[in-house]
């Protein structure tokens, strides 16, 4: 692939990314490259910092150490306002959806319009149902308070707020997890959209690997905070790799040791 | 551990935690200052502050009025000076009372209320949420907030004077037999403007701090629901600190004024 780490088709490029909470070492160098218009998926244990890379591109964790550019900039360098002109481009949906419980479902979904972009509520509440539609729920839903709503549904609500605004970036942390293995797909299929149609760049989470290989330009795998494997999704089949191999088969035994005791 | 190092290590924890509150209250005031400004959150900022307060504002004043009727005119009986009771107690209710009474009340109300909301908020990641959507969540949460309060708590306090001094009227009319025109011909000989003002000042300043502290506890909470519940027992605890001696202080510049 593309050898030049600042070629200008490099949307994000992570170099020797550190992030430790006290003496916890979370991340110990990632390397990562996403290109325009790609999809990569992040695979990976639970706890192994998946969540927290994703966050350290969005500026809400600060990394102690190495680089993140997004278009060729450094934003790891950059002050909180230069930041914001890169953040903002991007479309978020958290693990825990992350809704404003204070603001009903359209309005979760209609907020960015609203509020940053200056849309008339009229025009944004249509733009939401619209939203709403995309992933599988009723105008009528839009009326309801989040905490009205089951676990998956709040899900894809805080999937249609991430989209809303058409962002060119886009994070999806477990997009699927939760929901139904028929709207699992309807959702694989919007982000796959997403990224074909909008050229929007992504990278997601995911533990579910129908769903990584259906979503995934390039899967990058992490494990002891580094990326010890990236590749195409019809390479994790014959990846080569023991630790992936693991992973994709969902295996107990393998190299990677589970840190559970049995009775 | 050595006692000098104890009591420096708490002098500096003091000093880095004015230091932050300083840092944040500047935040509030420049990013009110660059806009956006969001009317709606500041609207309803200013309907539950302000609006919603105004049932235990009004009992707070009334009962507080009608006592102090009873108090002022039973201690004044000693010298002779039951005349004096409309003067004597319309001074206590603008200057003093009204704008303590009302601002504690809000501080159990509002500030609780505040650092509650946010704190969720900030645990719940629907405030790192709000700045992925190109909001900043300072000037959303935040500077509607503390701006509501700053307005809302002198026209709860003018209220509160209005009630007081009925309520102390009652007691005096009704229970004292006290001439309901001598009473209101007193009264208003005897209060100036600045007796009032001086107390919607009072108040306008006990707004501000028992929405910074609501906010800042807030917004700083950590830890899921026991860290939302010491940030809203640590926000009470400081408003009502802060409203208390910012009253003296006040007060002082005041009477030499
Ligand atoms: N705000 C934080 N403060 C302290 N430690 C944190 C914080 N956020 C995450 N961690 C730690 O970082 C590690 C990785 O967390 P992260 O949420 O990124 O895991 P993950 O890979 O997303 O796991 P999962 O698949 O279960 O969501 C964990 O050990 C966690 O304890
Ligand atoms: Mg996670």
């Amino acid at each position: 692939m593309n050898e030049d780490m600042n070629a200008p088709t490099q949307k994000i490029a992570i170099r020797n990314l550190c992030k430790a909470f006290d003496s916890n070492e979370v991340l110990r160098g990632v390397d990562l490259d996403v290109e325009k218009g790609q999809s990569l998926v992040v695979i990976g244990g639970s706890g192994t910092g998946k969540s927290v890379l994703i966050k350290s591109i969005l500026g809400i964790l600060h990394p102690n150490r190495g680089s993140i550019e997004i278009d060729g900039v450094d934003i790891t360098r950059l002050s909180q306002r230069d930041r914001r002109k890169f953040t903002d481009q991007v479309g978020m949906l958290f693990q825990g959806a992350a809704l404003f419980d204070s603001l009903t479902v359209w309005e979760n979904v209609a907020f960015r319009l609203i509020y940053a972009e200056g849309k008339s509520r009229k025009r944004a509440r249509e733009r939401a149902v619209d939203c709403l539609s995309q992933v599988g729920l009723a105008p009528e839903i839009g009326n309801l308070s989040p905490a009205e709503l089951s676990g998956g549904m709040q899900k894809r609500v805080g999937l249609a707020r991430a989209i809303a605004a058409d962002p060119q970036i886009l994070f999806f942390d477990e997009p699927t997890t939760g929901l139904d293995p028929i709207m699992a797909d309807v959702i694989n299929d919007l982000i796959v959209e997403r990224v074909k149609a909008l050229g929007a760049t992504a990278i997601s989470i995911t533990h579910d690997m129908a769903s990584a290989r259906k979503i995934a330009d390039k899967v990058a795998m992490l494990y002891k905070g580094q990326i010890i494997w990236n590749g195409s999704p019809k390479e994790l089949n014959n990846s080569g790799n023991p630790m992936v191999d693991q992973f994709v088969h969902g295996r107990a035994e393998g190299p990677i040791k589970m840190e559970v005791r049995r009775a | 551990m050595n006692i000098f190092a104890a009591i420096g290590g708490v002098t500096l924890a003091l000093f880095r935690e004015t230091g932050r509150i300083g840092i944040f209250a500047l935040n509030g005031a420049l990013s009110w200052l660059t806009g956006p400004f969001y009317w709606r959150a500041f609207a309803s900022a200013l309907l539950r502050i302000g609006f919603m307060s105004l049932p235990v504002v009004g009992l707070t004043a009334i009962f507080t009025g009608a006592a102090l009727a009873l108090n002022i005119y039973d201690g004044s009986a000693r010298f002779n000076a039951e005349t004096f009771l409309p003067q004597i107690l319309g001074v206590s209710i603008v200057r003093e009372l009204g704008p303590v009474l009302a601002a504690l009340m809000l501080a159990g109300r509002s500030s609780s209320a505040m650092a509650a909301e946010i704190g969720t908020m900030r645990v719940t990641e629907q405030i790192d949420a709000m700045s992925t959507l190109a909001v900043d969540p300072f000037k959303y949460l935040i500077t509607p907030r503390i701006l509501a309060a700053t307005i809302a708590l002198p026209l709860l306090v003018l209220t509160a004077d209005i009630i007081g001094i009925y309520g102390g009227f009652l007691v005096s009319v009704y229970a004292l037999d006290f001439s309901g025109a001598v009473y209101i011909r007193n009264l208003d000989e005897f209060l100036t403007n600045f007796d009032v003002i001086s107390g919607l000042i009072k108040a306008a300043v006990f707004g501000f701090l028992l929405a910074l502290m609501g906010c800042y506890y807030g917004y700083s909470s950590a830890g899921g629901a026991q860290g939302v519940g010491s940030a809203t027992r640590i926000a009470v605890v400081t408003s009502a600190v802060l409203i208390l001696s910012a009253n003296y202080l006040l007060t002082s510049f005041f009477v030499d004024f």
